[in-house]
C-alpha cells in the first residue's frame, strides 16, 4: 500500500504526524452533533446523497441529506438503488462519484495570463475554496486516494493545485458492511477494512440493541473533532460487532481477480488477439476512465476573452478512450478501439507498477458497473490468461 | 510549473514551412543549462503550449533555440511571430543524448527531416569536444533538397576533415549533384567501427525503423542504439497522461531512449 502520508506530508509542513488508536462508539441519535462539530471548524461537508435514482457525492448540510435506508444494487453495465430494511446511513456500496471529482476536479483553472506593454504576466490559481470533509470514505477510495497522490506528489514534480486541496481535506472513512456485485477489492488488498490514510474511520453497527458507529481515531486532526463528540467506551463486544460487519462484506465480494502474474500476463498478451474480441463490443465512450477513481489523464484548454487582452488556461479530464489523446501531426496513435481498450487495461493492471509502485486499480468495480455494454476487466483479465500467448513479446523485461 | 517570459530575439527561415526562434529570458537572466536532445514548451499567449527540441548549442546557455516546422495552430502562430515578440517557457525536460557516456567511442549521428534539429545539440557537443570521441558520421536524409535544414551549416561541416557528412533526398530536379535515396542507404557507407560506437538516431518512426535495422546489421548492439521518440504532449511533468509509452513517460523517461530499452514496444503498433 501506498502510505498516503508520508505523501501529503512531503508535499507540505502542516500535515499532523498520524496518532493512532483511539476508539469510541458514536450513538445514531448523536450523529448530528459530528455535522456540527465539522462545521464549527469550518468544514464544508462532502458525502453521499441521492439525486435523481442514484447515490452521489455532494456538499451535504444536514445528515438527514445522506441516502438513509437505501442500498444499491449493481452488476455489469447496471445499477439500480433498492430500499434497505433498516435505516442505515452507509448501507451501499459506491456510486458514479468519486472523491477524485474534489481532489482533481474535471475542469478547473490553472492560470491567468494578461497582457502588459511589452508581453505578458502570468497569475496562478491558488485554491481559496472550502476546507473539505470527506464523510463515507471507503477504503478502496483511500487506497485510490493514495495512488493519486502518488501520481501527483510522489515525483520530481508537486501538482500544487492537488496539494492544496489534499492537504486541507478531512477524511472520515466508513468500513464496508455490504460489498457489491461488482466489487473485488479483497482481490487488490485495498479494502472492505479501512487500514491507513485517514482521520476518523467508522464501522455502522445495526442490531436489535440499536444504532451506532464505533469510530477509530486515525490522526490528531481526526482527534480533534473525536474528542468534541459524546463519545460512549466501545468494548470488546462492540469491536467484535464491527469485525462482523467488515468480515460480512468481505464474504460478499461479487468479483475477483487473480492478480498472480498479472503483469506479465499483459506485457506478453500486447498482440493477443482477444483484444479484437473486446474491441468489438467497446464503444470508445470513455465512462470507465470518467468514474475509475484513480484514472488521471487530462487535457489543456487556452481560453481569451474578446479584448485579447486576459487568457486562461485550463485542466480538465481526459481519456485515453478518445481519439485525439494520441493526437500528433499525421493522425492518432492509437487508431483503433482494440489499441485503446488494450492502453487502458495494461495501464491500470500492468504498467502502474512501474510507474508508481502500484497496481492503478483498487477494485471498486465502477468501470463495470457503468460501462454501457457492461464490459467487465476482471472477465477480461480471465479472458486473456486463458489465451495466453505464452512467450514474452513485449514489456519491459529487457530492463529488469 | 508556470511558464516564464521569453523574448524573440532572432528567426531565421529555412524553408517554406521550418524556421528557427532564438529567445531569451525576458529578464535578462541566463536561460537554465540544457543537455542535448532535451526539449522545451512553448507557451503562445491565448494560443497553447506545444513541445519543442532544443536545437541550439549546449555551450551557450544565454538563449534557446528552436526549429520549429509550422503544422497546426501552435506553430503557425510561433511562425508569425516577429523579433521581440514574448513566449513562455518551461523547460528543459527530458533524457538526453548520452554524449558523455560516449566518449571514446565512434558517433553516428542520422537524421531524417526536422529530426536534425535535436540532434544538432549533440554534434555541436561532439564537434566542440571533438578529441574527445572516434571516427564522426553525420547522415542526413529528407525528402527534396528544398526540405534540407541548417544548408550552410551542413556545408561547413561538410568540409570537415575529422568528420562524414552525408546527405541524401528522397526525391530532386536536375540541379541536385547530391545523393537521391532514403538515409538508411547511407549506411553501408558509413565509415565507423560497429563494435565501438553510439548511434543517435532521430526522424519519422519508419525512418528509425529502418536505420536501426541497418545498424543492427552492420553488428551495433542495442544498447548503443538511441532513438527520440514523440508523442502528444500537454504538461511535460508526468501529470497529463498523453505521453504514455508502454510504462514509460516520454516526457520524462524519453524522449531519448536506449533503443534495448523499448525495442518490445517499438514493434508493437499503436501503442
Ligand atoms: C519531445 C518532443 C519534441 C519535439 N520537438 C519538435 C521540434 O524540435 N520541432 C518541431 O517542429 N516539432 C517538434 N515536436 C512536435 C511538435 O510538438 C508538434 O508539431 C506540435 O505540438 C504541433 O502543435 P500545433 O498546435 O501546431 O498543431 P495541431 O495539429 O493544431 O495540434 C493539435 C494538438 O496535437 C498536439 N500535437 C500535434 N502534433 C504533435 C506532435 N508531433 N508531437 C506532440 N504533440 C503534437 C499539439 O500539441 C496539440 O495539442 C516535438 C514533439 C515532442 C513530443
Ligand atoms: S479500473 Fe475499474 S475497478 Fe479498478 S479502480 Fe478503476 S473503476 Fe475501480
Ligand atoms: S470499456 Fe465500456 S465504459 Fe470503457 S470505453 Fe469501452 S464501452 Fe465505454
Amino acid at each position: 500500500m501506498v502510505d498516503t502520508k508520508t505523501l501529503v506530508e512531503k508535499g507540505s509542513k502542516t500535515q499532523e504526524k498520524k496518532t493512532p488508536g483511539a476508539v469510541g462508539l458514536l450513538e445514531r441519535g448523536a450523529f448530528d452533533q459530528l455535522f456540527q462539530v465539522l462545521q464549527a471548524q469550518g468544514y464544508t461537508i462532502v458525502g453521499p446523497t441521492v439525486r435523481e435514482g442514484v447515490i452521489l457525492y455532494d456538499e451535504l448540510e444536514s445528515p438527514d441529506e445522506l441516502p438513509i435506508g437505501w442500498t444499491d444494487e449493481q452488476e455489469a453495465g447496471t445499477y439500480r438503488m433498492q430500499k434497505r430494511e433498516d435505516e442505515a446511513l452507509f448501507g451501499y456500496t459506491v456510486g458514479p462519484h468519486s472523491w477524485k471529482r474534489f481532489l482533481f476536479p474535471p475542469k478547473h483553472r490553472l492560470f491567468r495570463a494578461t497582457r502588459g506593454k511589452d508581453g505578458f504576466d502570468i497569475e496562478e490559481d491558488k485554491y481559496d475554496g472550502p476546507n473539505y470533509a470527506f464523510l463515507g470514505v471507503r477504503a478502496c477510495e483511500l487506497q485510490a486516494m493514495a495512488i493519486q497522490d502518488n501520481v501527483f506528489l510522489g515525483g520530481d514534480h508537486v501538482d500544487p493545485h492537488y496539494r492544496s486541496r489534499r492537504e486541507s481535506a478531512l477524511i472520515i472513512a466508513v468500513n464496508c458492511g455490504k460489498a457489491g456485485q461488482t466489487c473485488f477489492c479483497s482481490s487488490m488488498g485495498s479494502g472492505p477494512k479501512a487500514g491507513t490514510g485517514f482521520d476518523l474511520a467508522l464501522t455502522e453497527l445495526i442490531s436489535k440493541d440499536g444504532h451506532a458507529f464505533l469510530l477509530e481515531v486515525g490522526s490528531k486532526k481526526g482527534n480533534k473533532i473525536f474528542k468534541k463528540l459524546p463519545i460512549e467506551k466501545a468494548g470488546k463486544k462492540e469491536q467484535k460487532a464491527a469485525d462482523a460487519v467488515v468480515a460480512e462484506a468481505e464474504a460478499q465480494m461479487g468479483r475477483q481477480l487473480d492478480t498472480e502474474g498479472l503483469k506479465d500476463l499483459l506485457y506478453r498478451n500486447y498482440q493477443n488477439p482477444h483484444w479484437e474480441e473486446v474491441a468489438e463490443k467497446c464503444l470508445s465512450c470513455a465512462n470507465c476512465t470518467m468514474v475509475c477513481p484513480t484514472c488521471f489523464c487530462s487535457t489543456v484548454e487556452e481560453m481569451t476573452d474578446l479584448s485579447g487582452d486576459h487568457a486562461e488556461r485550463w485542466r480538465r479530464w481526459d481519456s485515453c478512450f478518445t481519439m485525439d489523446f494520441t493526437y500528433i501531426h499525421g493522425g492518432s496513435v492509437r487508431q483503433s478501439t482494440r489499441a485503446r481498450y488494450r492502453q487502458w487495461m495494461t495501464h491500470k493492471l500492468a504498467t502502474w507498477f512501474d510507474q508508481f509502485g502500484t497496481s492503478g486499480c483498487v477494485g471498486c468495480g465502477r468501470c463495470i458497473t457503468w460501462c454501457p455494454v457492461g464490459i467487465d476487466l476482471t472477465e477480461e483479465a480471465r479472458a486473456l490468461r486463458a489465451s495466453d500467448q505464452g512467450e514474452l513479446q513485449t514489456g519491459m523485461q529487457a530492463e529488469a | 510549473m508556470l511558464p516564464r517570459p521569453y523574448r524573440v530575439i532572432r528567426i531565421t527561415r529555412h524553408t517554406h514551412d521550418t524556421f528557427t526562434l532564438e529567445m531569451e529570458p525576458a529578464d535578462g537572466n541566463p536561460a537554465p543549462y540544457f543537455q542535448p536532445g532535451q526539449f522545451n514548451m512553448l507557451y503562445l499567449f491565448g494560443v497553447g503550449e506545444v513541445p519543442i527540441s532544443i536545437s541550439g548549442d549546449p555551450g551557450h546557455t544565454r538563449a534557446y533555440v528552436h526549429t520549429i516546422r509550422a503544422v497546426g495552430t501552435v506553430t503557425e502562430a510561433l511562425c508569425n511571430l516577429k523579433i521581440g515578440a514574448q513566449v513562455g517557457l518551461r523547460g528543459p525536460f527530458g533524457s538526453s543524448w548520452p554524449v558523455k557516456e560516449a566518449e571514446g567511442s565512434d558517433i553516428v549521428i542520422a537524421a531524417g527531416g526536422i529530426g536534425l534539429a535535436p540532434l544538432r545539440p549533440a554534434l555541436y557537443h561532439v564537434l566542440a569536444h571533438r578529441e574527445r570521441y572516434g571516427k564522426v558520421v553525420l547522415l542526413y536524409g529528407t525528402r527534396t533538397p528544398q526540405d534540407l535544414l541548417y544548408r550552410k551549416e551542413l556545408e561547413k561541416w561538410r568540409g570537415l576533415f575529422h568528420t562524414q557528412v552525408e546527405v541524401t533526398v528522397d526525391h530532386a530536379a536536375r540541379d541536385w549533384f547530391g545523393r537521391v535515396g532514403v538515409v538508411t542507404k547511407l549506411i553501408p557507407g558509413a565509415r565507423f567501427d560497429p563494435f565501438h560506437t553510439k548511434a543517435f538516431v532521430c526522424g519519422p518512426e519508419v525512418m528509425m525503423r529502418f536505420t536501426v535495422m541497418e545498424l543492427m546489421g552492420r553488428g551495433v548492439e542495442t544498447e548503443n542504439i538511441f532513438i527520440s521518440m514523440e508523442r502528444n504532449m500537454k504538461c511535460a511533468v508526468g501529470f497529463c497522461g498523453h505521453c504514455q509509452y508502454g510504462p514509460t513517460f516520454i516526457c520524462k523517461d524519453g524522449p531519448v531512449y536506449p533503443y534495448s530499452q523499448i525495442q518490445h514496444l517499438f514493434k508493437t503498433r499503436e501503442l
